[in-house]
């Protein structure tokens, strides 16, 4: 897992290689310091000369500028590594979700995509510096602390012997008992996430329904429970300070007591005064030092949770791929369907596409009719692969669809989805996600097209009216003729348009229509529609009913053999057929 | 979208700060008390070390000359007298570390809830100004700022300050020339950290900032996956991303350096000043009291503040300065988190301080029932509502109008915002058991109309009156509980069929729901499902097809039975053949009631008993569907509309 990581260091590898250097440099004249510091303080109660003080003193501040450099040092290059690893990690799941097919969205599901590509990212960032930098230091700093004390001190050595392994225990213990609070926590914390968007996203309700106070009591009870479980969490961690302090205070009781011993039983021989302070400075090191050692632990721990759903991501492997030698251009929009058979995931119990034959010529208008969950939607993803049939072929222009190039593809089948967005920026931005050459003229020409000009040149800004984030600005009806507007852009073989025009009032459906009919004869169309009247006009008419084809041809045909369409059309002409829409 | 990207650089004031401690204080006056002494006894204990060490290095050189036995009994006694404070400080580090630990999270839940409460009463436009990825970094990046700073940054700037004055007093007692060396000192930390904390703090805000800007757009564009993929759309959407990826990456970068380099900076002065003090402090000694030692020591033993400087005292200080350049590299590391928790709490209090809702009606809905011909107010549920007037202005007693679901519009102007206005002079009339549709094209007005009527915006000019009841003086939750509605998107939540269909009515019972359910044709495919009822959901009901949740969404407003129906396109998603089954619910549901439908499907409104067709925010035509057939307008127009345009 950690490898699949590290792959995204890349260029900072130089930035991450040096930072630990560094910082062990800047733990030895760290630690050198105070050894210094003692000789220097032993010499003056032995009546050392001025220019012994001398000496020591531009030891030591040689030392402290060295210290400080390669502190700085380790520092700057740690955040330039940490920084630039995190770059490249958000850059690599991006790229990676770019690369995903809609199978693999379904899969992971956009809100926890979201959180992957942030949240978590963050938190390895912050563990990768506290690797190349504190993770590196305190270890050093312990077994630094840790010789030199026994260098001053041998016989008081046993001190340590007896606190290092009780403060790691009760560390130990601590982490034991935290490390699932905090992951039941952080999966509260989502779902209390989730729960505040859900309220948002339908503040009306709530407000219609007079939901506050319900809202509020749901919201306050969820976020009590967190506050219950995080109290219990860092209520066990919060005994890590007196932990600490009562291991410190011991080891300088027993110091000091012990050392007064020594040195007075030694007449200062062995232990003398200087001595017995550095004791004490590398008594609270050693203790500093593992207590930053857990503190480390933890975050680790942590992230690796962030780390592994990153992995998971970097892992999961596009169920679409591009094949060896792809077919680069499309003849034409013809489409076939043979003997296809589709299930969403493997496990799925229910088939959603099941024995469709179906034969498109290219340049006819195609209408799709059925009820909710028929398969309308299925049916016609197929086409632009966004996902694969599970059995049979379907057939672009006469060439399987798999032996394309995604990308030609795509750019020869528009589809304009049920559920489109718009994204932030202006309508001409928008717009050129269809063509990013298309000159105003076309993007005007196209918009008349679509019925969308006149209602774009009605706002101030006209085509450089800005779009909110997924275009809450635009009415449902606006925004489905820029959809198609942009769909209409690619200029594509195929165009499909999966009940796209539901908020289009039925003039502007039938001005769409109409004007698809004369401006773009050759290219193949598919319209899902609910209303009979988007489709009646249409070459062939496809009743698509439980995933299967219930019934194909005109109009006419349908309506004198096929019980559903009869059934649809009726309810949508109550008097019989007398009036329409 | 380049434009957005500039965001403001936030705003740092101490006002916010203040009013957060405030808060905080108010919460746990006594806890914060509490926890106040405990790091008062323990930061003060904590500076004992310091003259322990003096003691008994006193000791010792006493000890070198006159023997252990002479000294044993003194140094015992000072171990005794440590052993005893130390007791002391870990009671008190344990109890403060166990109350901050409850305090910081129950003053977050606190602040969530005081956030969310109040986010529940802010007006629609609120949530039309502010996309939800806003208003989510409130409870999730906000909040958080605030946890490092109660449980840890407020506890050791409180205990580092304490210590620091501590240590500062006991040098000056102990020498005053040495003191002035650590002045010198002091005085590059302060200047360091202006410098550098104030740029670390600055580019730390910086970079949460532009992680926002990323954040945002990887929301966007992940939410958006599906199109990018079907306009092959990857490669722009990746530049542009790499774009503000760099710009986060050099902002971090900057700032995690500024924050990385302060320590080792902070700690090497640290480093400096005690090879000053050393250095100096042997000068002293050797001069062997010909340059004296000023201090306090000396005039509490000797009388006179002159005095030869001891080797004890150097030993002491030198533990000193270590202990007080921690001490000031804590407070440093601090900085960071205090500048973030201060960004965060000046973004928290712009949403606890935006003005709520106004509502000044005193007009509520009340469950009545009727006796000798007099309205009267009653507890539980009649069927029967009724309006009730406050006692005042010389009524001695409440008076009650029926409910009876009678909306008229009176030269009605409005726009979203000032200037534009979107309804131009409206005025209709609704009587009781009508059913009033509106037809026109896509923004036209049709759904502004009914946010109107609930008081999600407020009516720039004109009047509207229900039940000849000024609409201002209804209280807005009374009026709002007075109308069903079913929008065009339908938002479920997080729970079972059976809860999300309760919704509607909190107190129903399982027989009601399910009434309902069967009322709007959702019940057979409830049944289907795997768990029927009991189906847990998701908020995106993602399990559910675009008409499903429309069935659930009209049984969620028919199980609330309200004298009045806002139906917003609430069968554009439910094919026509379904349409007709759920029609036989809507028209039970809309029997003995005052319903507004909004429908393209004009099979759907041609049995209402007034259309009124609109355009450009004026009403052009209103009647029955007969009336405006035989007037031959618009309205015969877009009826005929798909015929002639073949």
């Amino acid at each position: 897992m950690i490898k699949h990581l590290l792959k995204s260091v890349r260029e900072y590898k130089k930035a991450a290689i040096l930072s630990p250097i560094f910082v062990t440099g800047e733990v030895i004249f760290e630690c050198i310091i105070p050894l210094l510091t003692a000789k220097l303080i032993n010499n003056l109660s032995n009546g050392c000369g001025m220019d012994t003080i001398i000496k020591y003193g531009l030891a030591l501040i040689v030392l402290a500028i060295c210290s400080l450099l390669l502190g700085v040092l380790s520092g700057h290059y740690s955040a330039i590594a940490s920084s630039g690893f995190a770059k490249n990690l958000r850059r690599d799941l991006f790229e990676k979700v770019q690369q995903f097919s809609f199978a693999n969205i379904d899969k992971i599901s956009t809100a926890s995509l979201v959180s992957r590509l942030t949240t978590d990212v963050t938190n390895v960032q912050v563990a990768f510096m506290m690797i190349i930098r504190i993770a590196v230091r305190s270890p050093l700093m312990l077994i630094f602390a840790v010789t030199a004390s026994i260098l001053v001190g041998k016989k008081l050595s046993w001190i340590f012997v007896g606190i290092i392994p009780f403060l790691m225990f009760g560390l130990f213990l601590m982490m034991k008992k935290v490390m699932p609070l905090f992951k039941s926590v952080f999966k509260k914390y989502d779902n209390l996430n989730s729960s505040i968007q859900e309220n948002v996203k339908a503040m009306r309700v709530v407000k219609s329904f007079v939901r506050e106070d319900f809202e509020t009591e749901k919201f306050s009870a969820a976020s009590n429970d967190i506050r219950k479980d995080f109290t219990r969490a860092e209520s066990i961690l919060a005994f890590s300070t007196p932990l600490m302090q009562l291991c410190v205070y011991a080891s300088m009781i027993l110091i000091s007591y012990f050392a007064a011993r020594l040195i007075i039983a030694s007449g200062g021989t062995y232990l003398n005064i200087g001595s017995l302070t550095s004791m004490i400075t590398y008594s609270m090191q050693v203790l500093m030092s593992l207590m930053m050692l857990s503190m480390i632990f933890v975050m680790i721990t942590m992230s690796t949770a962030s780390a592994k759903r990153i992995v998971e991501v970097l892992d999961e492997e596009s169920t679409i791929h591009n094949p060896e030698n792809p077919i680069m251009t499309v003849a034409d929009g013809s489409i076939d369907f043979d003997h296809v058979n589709f299930k969403y995931s493997e496990h799925a119990e229910k088939i959603a596409l099941e024995g469709i034959d179906l034969h498109i010529q290219s340049g006819m208008t195609v209408g799709i009719i059925g009820g909710t969950g028929s398969g309308k939607t299925t049916l016609i993803q197929l086409i632009s692969r966004l996902y694969d049939a599970t059995d049979g072929t379907v057939k672009v222009g006469g060439i399987d669809v798999r032996s394309y190039d995604l990308k030609v593809l795509r750019n020869a089948v528009a589809v304009v989805l049920q559920k489109n967005e718009l994204f932030s920026g202006t309508i001409r931005e928008n717009l050129k996600w269809g063509d990013a050459d298309a000159t105003d003229e076309e993007l005007v020409r196209i918009c008349k097209l679509a019925q969308a000009d006149e209602f774009i040149q009605s706002f101030p800004d006209k085509y450089d009216t800005h779009i909110e984030q997924g275009g809450t600005n635009v009415s449902g009806g606006q925004k489905q003729r820029l959809c198609i507007a942009r769909a209409l852009l690619k200029k594509p073989k195929i165009l499909i348009l999966d009940d796209s025009t539901s908020a289009v009032d039925t003039k502007t459906d039938a001005l769409i229509r109409s004007s698809f009919k004369t401006e773009i004869p050759g290219t193949t169309k598919i319209i899902i529609a609910q209303r009979i009247s988007s489709v009646e006009d249409a070459d062939l008419i496809l009743v698509m009913d439980g995933g299967t084809i219930n019934g194909m041809g005109t109009h006419e045909e349908l309506l004198a053999n096929n019980e559903i369409y009869q059934e649809v059309y009726y309810s949508q002409n109550k008097a019989g057929g007398d009036d329409n829409e | 979208m380049s434009n957005k990207n500039k965001k403001p650089a936030a705003k740092i004031s101490m006002k916010s700060i203040g009013r957060l401690l405030k808060f905080l204080f108010k919460d746990y006056p006594a806890a914060l008390c509490m926890i106040g002494v405990c790091i008062v006894v323990t930061a003060v204990i904590g500076i004992m070390p310091s003259v322990y060490i003096k003691t008994i290095t006193s000791y010792i050189v006493e000890g070198l000359s006159s023997g252990w036995s002479s000294i044993a009994g003194d140094i015992a006694a000072t171990i005794f007298l440590m052993i005893a404070l130390y007791i002391v400080a870990l009671i008190s580090s344990t109890l403060q570390s166990q109350i901050t630990a409850r305090v910081t999270q129950g003053f977050l839940h606190k602040m969530r809830t005081r956030m969310f409460s109040g986010m529940q009463k802010l007006p629609i436009r609120y949530f039309d100004a502010h996309t939800d990825g806003d208003i989510m970094s409130h409870y999730t990046n906000d909040i958080d700022t605030l946890r490092q700073l109660i449980s840890q940054s407020l506890p050791n700037l409180f205990s580092a300050g304490i210590v620091i004055t501590g240590i500062l007093l006991i040098m000056l007692y102990y020498s005053i020339p040495l003191m002035l060396v650590v002045f010198v000192g002091i005085f590059f930390m302060v200047l360091v950290t202006k410098k550098i904390g104030g740029n670390s703090a600055k580019y730390f805000i910086r970079q949460q900032q532009s992680l926002g800007v990323v954040e945002g757009y990887i929301e966007e564009m992940i939410h958006g996956q599906k199109v990018v993929k079907v306009f092959c759309h990857e490669e722009k959407t990746q530049e542009a991303f790499d774009a503000l990826n760099e710009t986060l990456c050099n902002d971090a970068t900057t700032a995690n350096k500024y924050g990385n380099i302060f320590m080792p900076i902070i700690g090497n002065i640290g480093n400096f000043l005690y090879v000053m003090v050393a250095f100096i402090g042997g000068l002293l000694v050797t001069s062997g009291g010909t340059v004296p030692n000023l201090s306090f020591e000396n005039l509490f033993t000797s009388g006179t503040m002159f005095g030869a400087l001891s080797l004890p005292v150097i030993a002491s200080y030198l533990g000193m300065v270590k202990q007080f350049t921690g001490n000031i590299s804590q407070i440093s590391q601090q900085i960071n988190s205090v500048a973030m928790a201060l960004a965060g709490a000046e973004r928290i209090f712009t949403l606890i301080d935006q003005k709520p809702e106004e509502d000044n009606g005193d007009v509520t809905l009340v469950n009545s029932r009727e006796e000798n011909g007099k309205l009267l107010e009653c507890n539980e549920r009649t069927g029967m509502w009724a309006w009730k007037y406050p006692a005042s202005n010389g009524y001695t007693e409440p008076e009650f109008v029926r409910v009876r679901g009678d909306v008229r519009f009176f030269d009605v102007d409005f726009g979203y915002e000032e200037g534009k206005t979107v309804l131009h002079d409206v005025s209709l009339y609704a009587e009781p058991g009508q059913k009033i549709a509106f037809v026109g094209a896509t923004g036209a007005g049709k759904t502004t109309i009914t946010n109107l009527i609930n008081r999600f915006y407020d009516i720039a000019d004109g009047k509207i009156r229900y039940d000849g009841i000024n609409i201002n003086r209804i209280k807005k939750s009374d009026l709002r509980r007075s109308l069903g509605i079913v929008l065009q998107d339908v938002n479920l939540f997080t729970g079972t069929v059976m809860e999300n269909i309760r919704y509607g009515k909190l107190d129903a019972t399982d027989e009601e729901c399910i009434a309902a359910a069967k009322l709007a044709n959702a019940h057979s495919f409830i049944t289907r499902l795997p768990d029927g009822y009991n189906t847990m959901l998701d908020g995106s009901g993602a399990n559910l097809s675009q008409g499903q949740r429309q069935l659930l969404s009209i049984a969620r407003a028919a199980v609330a039975d309200p004298p009045v129906m806002i139906l917003d396109e609430a069968t554009s998603s439910i094919d026509t053949r379904t349409e007709l089954l759920v029609q036989r619910g809507m028209d039970a549901l809309m029997k003995d009631r005052t319903v507004f439908v909004i429908a393209h499907r004009l099979s759907t409104v041609r049995n209402s008993d007034a259309i009124m067709v609109l355009d450009h925010g004026h009403i052009i035509e209103r009647g029955t569907h007969d009336d405006l057939i035989k007037q031959k307008g618009t309205y015969y127009q877009l009826y005929t509309g798909a015929f002639e345009l073949e």
